[in-house]
């Protein structure tokens, strides 16, 4: 069926919630109202108040007490309304999901799926289009993964709701409509930690995820380029093998992402590709980000989010070096 | 259920309920403040009126594509303007994100309030006369800030108070017991005020909390509290003077029932979770409608006075709209506020951004 991303991520929690009677969803807004994108949308009515919890306003809450129902044998699905809020929550996150499996040495795991709308290019109030996906990633010990298109979304939740592990969930806001793709009814699973090859090239590669990668698809078609374009998928862990594959034959490298450019996970593939391919490249490696600071309200996201523009921009140069 | 009945009794404790004016208009002359007049009344009431103006008119912007999301204070009028008319003239207030009566009160100039809505930063800097802090959206979290304020103005040897509000759901949040227990620990000039409007979002007060009321999370942190009809504009302002009044020997905890009649934002869809006719009951308790009421039993108010009032009123908020319309975007200043200097990353950057016209031609913009 030909679905958006919303209706995907709703079937994949549905088919998960059928597959595994422990999984259990809790967040603000999530039941009675269906979520504030709708993402939850019937699943109170299908499952019940037992599985679909509305709980109080409190993200440290919600993100802890998932912790305590995963260390007791449930594979809770914790929501935070936004990115931005789920930094009430970090401390949870990052102190306690994050090391529960090391600090008791795998005898303790955490099998749960943190999801939240991420990024921005929305017009919505402050805080409510951060692009959080360094902040996880950096630490070890949380999977991160980000999809950018309906049938990624599904199989990647399936996924998830399949693993052992705490997944962070990132969903880009923008991408919940913005288009509609032919998905399967019942369960698949895309893999976490492989990249996917969304356009297959030899002139140049570009990486990225998210928000960024139908602009990245725009402008290269717009270019008539012979680009490969690398969507992660998955920020952690890295699919570098991918990376670093498509480097050596392109010689030329883009990476392009909406979160800001200092210390973000461009940053970390360009090291990654000068410390392991640099005598592979034949220009020097462009970055396209938001400038380094805070995310700004939304009169002026036009002029802080990337956009096709800035991204032509940054394959010209990397073409013409 | 009982349990531990045969124990000593340690601690009890007892939330009292005020109103002053009833729903049909009626004073309790008993609790009547006695620093209050009718002049003071009727200027709480055009404030009230002032509000609602200001929040019809952010709505109907909103749905022609000139502001943002927008969070109504529709039903919420005599919680904000009777605590913020209680604010002595240096006070300092700490607001949520839905407390827009209380800038009118405090003076903001409108303009600014509209270039916010409008989805500007340049909306936060408005005189610093005004006295607070910018709108903050993640619930709750502004309420240790106020804690802090509070401590400062006593560090500098002010007598200046904190009004704080935070809404029922914010209550569930840590920040919110934290703050209270930072101003209970260092008997802070604090006034707390909990703007129970019953909804948080789609979930409704009961399920927020098991706590009876949310005064009494105020005893945990030894704080004194009461609960007051959040309706009853004259009711939320003698509990918040005397809060204010009281505020040297520390901070104090008001609970304000009060009701979201409106929409959570515009981006909300409440028949989702709430059935209409719930809305019709506390419309009967309209905050606006009881004081006119008072007001027209005492001959003090009539149509006349009124729609000169709204006249006014529309004068003042479409010609700061209009200022507000002539605010012009730089995005260059995005780059100069990020810190008390511009590091060379950030105006790398700017250059940039400068030399291509940050990215908006024919391929760019949105
Ligand atoms: C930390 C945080 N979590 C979630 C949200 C999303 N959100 C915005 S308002 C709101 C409900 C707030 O309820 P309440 O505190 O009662 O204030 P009210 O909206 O009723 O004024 C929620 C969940 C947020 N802004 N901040
Ligand atoms: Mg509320």
């Amino acid at each position: 069926m030909q679905i958006n991303m919303v209706t995907a991520l709703n079937s994949a929690l549905e088919l998960g919630m059928r597959e595994n009677e422990n999984v259990v969803l809790l967040g603000e807004d999530i039941g009675r109202d269906g979520g504030v994108f709708r993402v939850t949308d019937g699943l109170m009515d299908k499952f019940g108040e037992k599985r679909v919890i509305d709980t109080p306003l409190a993200e440290s809450g919600i993100m802890g007490t998932a912790i305590g129902m995963a260390i007791g044998g449930l594979h809770p699905v914790p929501e935070a309304q936004f990115a931005g809020f789920m930094f009430l929550g970090f401390s949870q996150l990052v102190n306690h999901a994050a090391r529960y499996r090391s600090r008791s040495r795998s005898t303790i795991q955490l099998p749960m799926v943190v999801r939240t709308p991420v990024s921005g290019g929305v017009r919505t109030l402050e805080h409510h289009s951060e692009s959080p996906e360094t902040y996880y990633a950096h630490m070890g010990g949380l999977i991160v993964v980000e999809p950018s298109t309906p049938y990624d979304a599904k199989g990647l939740m399936i996924k998830a709701l399949r693993m052992n592990d705490p997944v962070i969930f990132l969903e880009p806001t923008k991408l919940y409509r913005l288009f509609k793709q032919e998905v399967p009814d019942e369960a698949y699973e895309v893999p976490i930690g492989k990249a996917s090859v969304v356009r297959e090239g030899s002139a140049l590669t570009i990486v990225t995820y998210g928000t960024m990668v139908p602009v990245v698809k725009d402008v290269v078609a717009k270019k008539n380029l012979d680009a490969e374009i690398i969507d992660l998928r998955t920020i952690n862990p890295l699919d570098e093998d991918a990376i670093l594959a498509s480097v050596k034959k392109t010689g030329r490298v883009v990476i392009a992402h909406e979160a800001s450019l200092s210390f973000g996970v461009g940053a970390e593939i360009s090291a990654r590709i000068a410390e392991k391919a640099i005598f592979e490249l034949d220009a020097p490696i462009v970055r396209v980000g938001s400038p380094s600071m805070p995310y700004p309200f939304p009169g002026y996201e036009k002029f802080y989010v990337p956009n096709a523009l800035k991204v032509s921009q940054a394959i010209d140069k990397v073409m013409e070096a | 259920m009982q349990v531990f009945i045969l124990e000593t009794s340690v601690f009890s404790g007892e939330v009292k309920y005020l109103q002053v004016i009833d729903e049909n208009g009626n004073a309790d002359p008993a609790r009547f403040p006695n620093d209050i007049d009718d002049a003071k009344i009727a200027e709480m009431y055009k404030n009230m009126l002032y509000a609602r103006a200001f929040d019809a008119k952010v709505l109907s912007l909103q749905r022609q594509g000139r502001a943002v999301t927008y969070a109504p204070l529709l039903g919420e009028e005599a919680t904000q303007i009777g605590s913020a008319s209680a604010m002595r003239k240096d006070d300092l207030f700490v607001p949520a994100f839905r407390q827009h009566g209380v800038y009118i009160v405090r003076g903001i100039p409108l303009e600014y309030m509209f270039i916010y809505w409008r989805g500007y930063e340049e909306g936060n800097a408005y005189p610093k006369n005004v006295g607070g802090t910018p709108i903050a959206v993640p619930v709750a979290t502004q309420m240790p800030h106020a804690a802090g304020l509070a401590f400062a103005q006593r560090y500098a040897g002010k007598d200046a108070v904190v009004v704080a509000y935070v809404g029922d759901g914010g209550t569930s949040e840590g920040d919110f017991y934290e703050a209270m227990n930072f101003a209970g620990v260092w008997r802070a000039p604090l006034v707390i005020i909990i703007e129970n409007n019953e909804w948080a979002i789609s979930v409704p007060r009961k399920n927020q909390t098991a706590s009876q009321t949310l005064a009494q999370k105020a005893f945990a942190a030894g704080i004194p509290c009461v609960q007051v009809d959040g309706n009853d504009v004259v009711a939320v302002y003698k509990a918040t003077k005397e809060a204010i009044e009281n505020a040297k020997y520390g901070p104090t905890v008001i609970e304000c029932m009060t009701y979201r009649m409106g929409i959570h934002t515009t981006a909300d869809d409440p028949t989702k979770y709430r059935p209409d006719a719930d809305v019709e009951i506390w419309k009967a308790r309209d905050p606006i409608l009881r004081i006119r009421k008072y007001l027209e039993a005492k001959g003090l108010w009539n149509d006349e006075l009124d729609k000169k009032t709204l006249d006014e009123h529309a004068k003042a908020i479409d010609a700061a709209v209009e200022k507000a319309e002539q605010f012009k975007e730089d995005p260059t200043v995005m780059f100069k506020h990020v810190y008390s200097f511009v590091p060379q990353v950030l105006q790398n950057e700017l250059d940039d951004a400068l030399k291509n016209n940050f990215w908006q031609g024919e391929e760019g913009g949105e």
